[in-house]
């Protein structure tokens, strides 16, 4: 991704931070300037706790252009537990592992680069919740 | 609304033609449109260039003034793009442009040259566009990941089978066989698809449409008009379009397209017809799940038994509902521009019992069913031979 | 060199990632009687980084732990250093990322250190002036590698990675900093030029001129300026390159065996370098109760030792069960093959 497109998202990318909404209350990630719900401008950060399940997964053996992840890799729709989905990948466990329902949790990994001499994004990916001791 | 009428069109057989390139693509398929109806390049008012990615495959953008004077149509052009809707969205906004009585008639013309890109992470990163480039891409999903969500969530909800799907690659394939435009005209069996190479799980190699090169053209007018330019057109009674949001992970369902639906009810309330009225289709099949639930969402079959339906044979040639009769995207190829259009023309063939081996017998209603992205457009128009 | 005060850890955090490679699994490839070298080393197995993990990601899932134990205000975190020796960029901070990460951001210091694999604790000793002279009120001390080793070279059976963070501050501690100090001197014993892809050593070179003199003389000039002797301390901690050389340290100072084994997470992780000290000293205070005295020494080549005393308060117990322990981390692996390890440490030639 171009420096200033990540650059711009860190925070969301870095800690899921995300925005809620002044007057409604409304909660979204990645975080806006504007509710579309009820047309204010007062959007403070919000950062989601970092737990969430898995809603739907894929495991990817074709990648586009700069991903190190190891072929396959998870591909997810997570549902944050404050309510926002995300598109994510899942690190941290096999193929026989995961599930639909299962709880994960947020986890900072190398999301792409651009080449060798390029920058790096890094960003959320998700984890099994209670990672390492999630099996216990 | 006044009802449109296609009078000619022209097309490439698809493929991988590295030896043509993208305005040599589309002369083939506008100078066989203009024989097709039998008009002066003149009389056309206006020309609607559908294309995802020139910008991209092609380093080409601005593909409007490219295309029209390269062939000798010199009239005021304009690209649409939807992604792979772009070739259905173009031929909508030349209707609107004829209603609303701005041109008398129009060329639509849809092209994509995608092999000019060689590195298949190159072409997964262009088609990956049409996502969300920051939240879908940009994570790493790709198109054939983010069905592979849907399909997944729809085994999970429905318990839907990995046969079911396979038998819509089979059926498409099938009808292909007998289309002598099509990139893969050949059948395949239900073995070869359920063990292809795992693309994403649980998307296999045989659940996708190909890599393709092809360029597509239909000449539309007014009802009125058509006559001047043959005897037997095909009329479009309703035309409906959907959007909903570009990431799937912003959508109310992942079984089930807001857009289509929307696009139906619009499309089949101008035309005045239900679902129980239509005899063909040509449908979406970008890949098998994306036939699957335009089933379920066009209200053709009970929700979460599309793929039953399919497997049953309810949507084979000639039986209950004959979908993709060309040989859908799976068969007959996807260059995502021109998909829309390609569509179109299996309609007029069709519509005028010109369809040979492949042909519908019972053939009054034709609906065609056109997808942008993971289902974030789409495009739906019915078409009849009685005006 | 410093007086006792309240000056300390207010929380730490560790992270190892969860691969390893089995030493005789790697000495298989070049030859060598696999049982023979992991005695020898006393190191069965190392830790190895996913695909898309490296130095800035672990320094971040370390910072996290340790941030989630603190109850720290990310706002008050005024100072970040991270030091390793794979920093995967040579010119742009890992720590401005680590800051970004944790929400310490803008209002901060930060920088990238390097020294060998006691980059990490120099950022502590770092933080502890900043914090001791009120400069900032709180500081994070990171000490973090994905370290290389030379295909078929004694240090590819041990160079592996982890990361440890510490948060230095004035309230809550759960350990003071009770003195520092360092010995230095200039022992080429193990370098890498600009550019080159793996590190040279010298060899036996390493032993005694370079690891023994610096922390031994660290940890003899500490105990005779706090007038303590071995049996002062409950816990002491040395450099980890193997389990071998911290035993032996501890031996000729005078600890018991039992006073160093419980930092002996190289066993089972092998040598993290930047972080190997830090995570024997979080091995230690996860089980340390309060009122025990840890002496801990980092070593670093071309070379130095930070030597430290730290005393357990009675603050320790409410923080106990929030992050990982080293333990938990040391648990859970997954074991790959030569192959798959040379995929995963970038030593497969892609262009």
């Amino acid at each position: 991704m171009s420096v200033p497109r990540f650059w711009r998202r860190r925070r969301s990318l870095y800690s899921l931070e995300g925005s809620k909404c002044a007057k409604c209350g409304k909660l979204y990630f990645p975080s806006r300037l504007r509710c579309v719900e009820c047309n204010s401008y007062e959007l403070e950060n919000y950062l989601f706790s970092g737990e969430g399940k898995i809603v739907t997964y894929s495991w990817v053996y074709t990648p586009p252009q700069g991903f190190d992840s190891s072929i396959p890799y998870c591909l997810a729709i997570v549902e944050l537990v404050e309510g926002p989905r995300l598109t994510t990948q899942v690190v941290g466990l096999a193929e026989a592992e995961i599930k639909i329902g299962m709880p994960v949790e947020f986890s900072f990994r190398k999301i792409s680069t651009e080449g060798d001499e390029g920058v790096i994004t890094y960003g959320f990916k998700f984890r099994p919740k209670g990672y390492p001791n999630h099996k216990k | 609304m006044k009802d449109i009428a296609v009078v000619g069109v022209g097309n490439t057989k698809i493929g991988e033609w590295y030896d043509y390139s993208l305005r040599e693509l589309t002369d083939e398929a506008i100078f066989k449109a203009i024989q097709s109806a039998n008009i002066n390049p003149k009389e056309i008012g206006a020309t609607f260039v559908g294309s995802m990615s020139s910008g991209i495959f092609n380093q080409q953008e601005h593909i409007s003034a490219l295309v029209g004077p390269y062939s000798g149509v010199n009239s005021p052009a304009l690209r649409v793009e939807s992604a792979c809707a772009s070739g259905g969205s173009a031929l909508r906004v030349a209707m609107m442009a004829i209603n609303a009585g701005y041109y008398d008639t129009a060329l639509v013309v849809g092209v994509e040259k995608m092999t000019d890109l060689i590195d298949i992470g190159d072409v997964t990163t262009a088609l990956g566009t049409a996502s969300d480039g920051e939240w879908e891409l940009g994570v790493g999903a790709t198109f054939p990941a983010l069905f592979a969500l849907m399909m997944r969530a729809h085994m999970h909800e429905y318990g839907s089978t990995l046969e079911e799907f396979a038998s819509v690659a089979v059926k498409n394939h099938k009808n292909g066989s007998m289309n002598p435009d099509a990139q893969f005209p050949k059948a395949i069996s239900m073995e070869a698809v359920m063990n292809s190479r795992i693309i994403a799980d649980p998307v296999r190699l045989f659940d996708c449409s190909p890599i393709s090169d092809g360029a597509a053209a239909v000449i539309v007018t007014s009802k009125e008009k058509a006559k001047k330019y043959t005897d037997d057109p095909i009329y479009i009674k309703g035309t409906g379009a959907g959007t909903d949001h570009i990431a799937l992970h912003s959508r109310s369902s992942l079984t089930s397209l807001q857009s289509t639906k929307t696009a139906a009810e619009t499309a089949f309330k101008m035309a005045k017809i239900s679902p129980k009225d239509i005899d063909f289709m040509e449908v979406h099949d970008c890949f098998t799940i994306a036939e699957v639930i335009t089933l379920e969402d066009l209200g053709l079959c009970d929700i979460g038994k599309g793929g039953k339906f399919t497997l049953d044979g309810e949507t084979a040639l000639n039986s209950t509902i004959s979908v993709n009769p060309s040989g859908g995207l799976k068969s007959k190829g996807h260059p995502v521009g021109a998909t829309g259009l390609y569509q179109v023309i299996e309609m007029f063939h069709q519509l005028r019992n010109e369809a040979g081996k492949r042909q519908v017998t019972k053939n009054n209603i034709g609906v065609t069913q056109n997808i942008g992205g993971s289902g974030a457009t789409c495009v739906i128009n019915v078409f009849s031979r009685s005006d | 060199m410093t007086e006792k005060n309240k000056t300390g850890i207010i929380g730490y955090g560790v992270y190892i990632p969860r691969f390893r490679i089995k030493l005789e699994e790697i000495a298989r490839i070049w030859g060598q009687p696999g049982d023979v070298v992991s005695k020898a080393l006393g190191v069965y197995e190392k830790s190895v980084p996913d695909m898309d993990e490296d130095t800035i990601t672990i320094s971040v899932e370390a910072s996290r732990n340790a941030l989630k134990m603190s109850n720290v205000n990310p706002d008050d975190i005024e100072a970040v250093y991270v030091g390793s020796e794979s920093h995967p960029y040579a010119v742009k901070p890992t720590a401005t990322i680590v800051a970004e990460a944790i929400g310490a951001t803008p209002i901060t210091t930060a920088a990238d250190l390097e020294f060998a694999c006691k980059a990490g604790t120099a950022g502590i000793q770092m933080c502890l002036g900043m914090v001791e002279s009120n400069q900032i009120k709180v500081g994070l001390a990171v000490g973090a590698d994905c370290s290389q080793g030379r295909p078929s070279d004694a240090l590819e059976y041990t160079a592996s990675a982890g990361a440890c963070a510490l948060i230095i501050g004035k309230e809550n501690v759960i350990a003071t900093i009770d003195h520092t100090e360092s010995y230095t001197t200039d022992t080429p014993d193990f370098w890498r030029r600009e550019g080159a892809h793996y590190p040279s050593h010298g060899g036996r070179f390493t032993g005694e001129p370079a690891y023994f003199k610096h922390v031994i003389s660290a940890a003899e000039n500490i105990m005779k300026n706090t007038k303590t002797t071995p049996e002062d301390f409950d816990y002491v901690i040395f450099h980890e390159p193997n389990s071998k050389y911290p035993l032996a340290t501890a031996k000729t100072l005078g600890f018991s065996k039992e006073k160093v084994e419980p930092s002996l997470a190289v066993q089972y992780i092998g040598n993290t370098y930047s972080a190997s000290s830090m995570i024997g000293l979080a091995a230690v205070l996860d089980i340390a109760k309060p009122d025990d005295r840890i002496l801990m020494v980092s070593y670093g080549s071309g070379a130095g030792s930070d030597a430290f005393i730290y005393t357990i308060t009675n603050e320790i117990e409410k923080h106990r069960g929030i992050s990982p322990t080293v333990q938990g981390y040391i648990d859970h692996k997954v074991f790959l093959d030569y192959a798959l390890y040379t995929k995963h440490r970038g030593k497969i030639r892609m262009h």
